[in-house]
């Protein structure tokens, strides 16, 4: 094993599907825009790869297990839990972290400058995965995805944007806990984006690698 | 977590064979709920086998006008499918009340089905659990178990199937398509495809080892009826069902023609409600009438001494979704004129 642990490309590369394969991999993730090629241990999370690998340490960790949401990250444009995520499972994924959201000289993104305007914030470690978990409540709703408290009468029509009552934003940021109890600067601030119907980040920077 | 190997199956046969020649392996999908049993030790596989890049995200409507679901479809896909929710209405309102969006756009179809209990005793390793550990014993009995079943359990298994989407898979008269490597493609009916605990909890559905969920088949809806899903929990969102129900009503001149009712929280399977149907099918479904049905089905349950209120809860989630279906349903006797 402590063979294969050394050489984990070369020995993946060479093993055929059904063959015992390494403990480790190699992945390419691309996060925020940049490429980025590690070698990990099976068992890392995408959110522990982003946190001890790239130092990206926006994303945080609080309960581990899905329940809180602070790691929430957008993959591949969807928010999701990155503490539930294998980074294997990701190689070639589009990843935008909090740190993704303002534009390269630091402009805050729409999103983030109404967080500030809304005091949606009291202590901060849920902030990040708000602000992706946000973004990701933005973007269903314009794509006019229904939730547990639309009407069963609502139109069928994917294109129709969903209006963001504060019902809605609350059902739909149910997966992110505050333990602050921001919920009320929270949902002014999303509201007024999605009143605003502004973009909800900035775009990436221009794509560079870093192998 | 114990240290596995890696596998990207590309197709379905890779995967089998992967399987076949592992088999301490466990596939993956979204991996929601896996990955946390892996991080409690519950889940030890030495190999995952990745099914996510398999060809399996479609959502397509069959010439028999039924719908056929690939195993590997977003529980958000699923939910927000226009076929689904003009369609097949009680499918897509379980989704969007099980989990939370972060969850929904990660878990699979195949995942949601395969999902385990989340009975804590089973999650955690430092208990005696029989489905967990086959013939440690069963912790819930004697311990915390308000969310456990009333009906259907054994002595040696008290767990609920967490599932939201499998109860209204069950009432909709689902079929879920399966592949293994030998055997090829086989279907079995989704109220069929979880177990009751019996003597062996340890198994939840009737899987072969090694056996692939590809596709979940609804078929068409019966003519004029109608669906939906209800749930009473703990918190307004993202918590699991202390008793649900989905429900499908068609009527004709007034009476039922067709009807199926399936309870989620209440046991280690969807729970078919064939007795409540039977006595349902054909009648004028007044309350007096729902109610009795449903009394009749629920007197089967054996609540424990902390989850008895779940069977109150359960009946009248069933009458209240009986009797709004009544209301919407084509067929229904004229409402009364509004005052």
């Amino acid at each position: 094993m402590a063979a294969r642990e050394r050489n984990p490309l070369r020995q993946q590369q060479a093993a055929p599907p059904s063959a015992p394969g390494p403990v480790h991999s190699r992945v390419a993730l691309r996060v925020n825009g940049r490429s980025h090629v590690l070698d990990l241990d099976n068992r890392v999370t995408l959110l522990d790869a982003l946190r001890e690998r790239l130092d990206l340490t926006g994303s945080k960790k609080g309960c581990d297990h899905g329940q809180c949401g602070a790691c929430t990250v957008l993959v591949d444009g969807r928010r999701a839990n990155s503490c539930l995520l294998l980074a294997v499972t990701l190689d070639d994924s589009e990843i935008v972290t909090v740190e993704g959201l303002a534009a390269p000289d630091g402009a805050l993104s729409p999103l983030q400058q109404a967080f500030l305007d809304h005091d949606a914030f009291q202590c901060g470690y849920c902030t990040p995965g708000q602000l992706c978990s946000a973004v990701g409540v933005l973007r269903e709703a314009a794509a006019g995805h229904p939730s547990h408290v639309t009407g069963a009468d609502a139109p069928a029509d994917t294109a129709r944007p969903v209006v963001l009552s504060a019902e809605e934003i609350a059902e739909r940021l149910s997966g992110n806990l505050c333990r602050c109890g921001a919920y009320n600067g929270i949902a002014e601030a999303v509201a007024a984006c999605a009143a605003a119907g502004t973009p909800d980040r900035t775009p990436p920077p221009t794509p560079d690698v870093i192998a | 977590m114990k240290p596995f190997a890696y596998v990207r199956a590309t197709s379905l046969q890779e995967a089998a064979a992967a399987y076949a020649s592992h088999p301490g392996s466990r596939y993956i999908g979204g991996g929601t709920n896996l990955v946390d049993l892996m991080k409690h030790d519950v889940e030890t596989p030495d190999t995952l086998i990745d099914l996510t890049r398999l060809p399996l995200h479609d959502i397509r409507e069959l010439p028999t006008g039924g719908l056929r679901v690939e195993a590997g479809v977003s529980n958000t896909d699923l939910a927000v499918h226009p076929l689904v929710r003009t369609r097949y209405p009680a499918l897509s309102q379980a989704l969007l009340a099980g989990a939370s969006g972060q969850l929904r756009n990660v878990a699979t179809t195949g995942g949601n089905l395969l999902q385990r209990t989340r009975c804590p005793y089973f999650q955690d390793v430092s208990k005696p659990c029989n489905k967990r550990e086959p013939g440690t014993g069963c912790a819930a009995r004697d311990g915390v178990h308000r969310d456990h079943a009333v009906l259907g359990h054994s002595e040696h298994c008290i767990a609920t199937h967490p599932s939201d989407m499998a109860v209204a898979l069950a009432a909709l008269d689902a079929e879920i398509e399966l592949y293994d490597g030998e055997h090829g493609t086989r279907r079995v009916a989704a109220a069929g495809f979880h177990r009751l605990p019996g003597e062996h909890p340890e198994r939840d559905t009737v899987l072969r080892p090694g056996e692939i969920v590809t596709a979940v088949l609804l078929p068409p809806p019966a003519p004029g009826a109608v669906s939906l899903y209800r749930k009473a929990r703990d918190r307004a969102s993202y918590a699991f069902a202390l008793a649900s129900v989905a429900a499908v009503l068609a009527l004709h001149d007034g009476r039922v023609r067709h009807v199926a009712l399936a309870f989620g929280g209440l046991a280690h399977r969807p729970w078919r409600a064939t007795t409540a149907e039977e006595r349902l099918t054909g009648a004028v479904p007044t309350d007096e009438a729902v109610r009795e049905a449903v009394d009749a089905e629920l007197a089967a349950a054996r609540p424990l001494p902390d989850n008895a209120f779940k069977v109150a809860l359960a009946r009248n989630l069933a009458r209240d979704a009986v009797a709004t279906l009544v209301r919407s349903a084509p067929g229904a006797p004229p409402a009364r004129p509004q005052p």
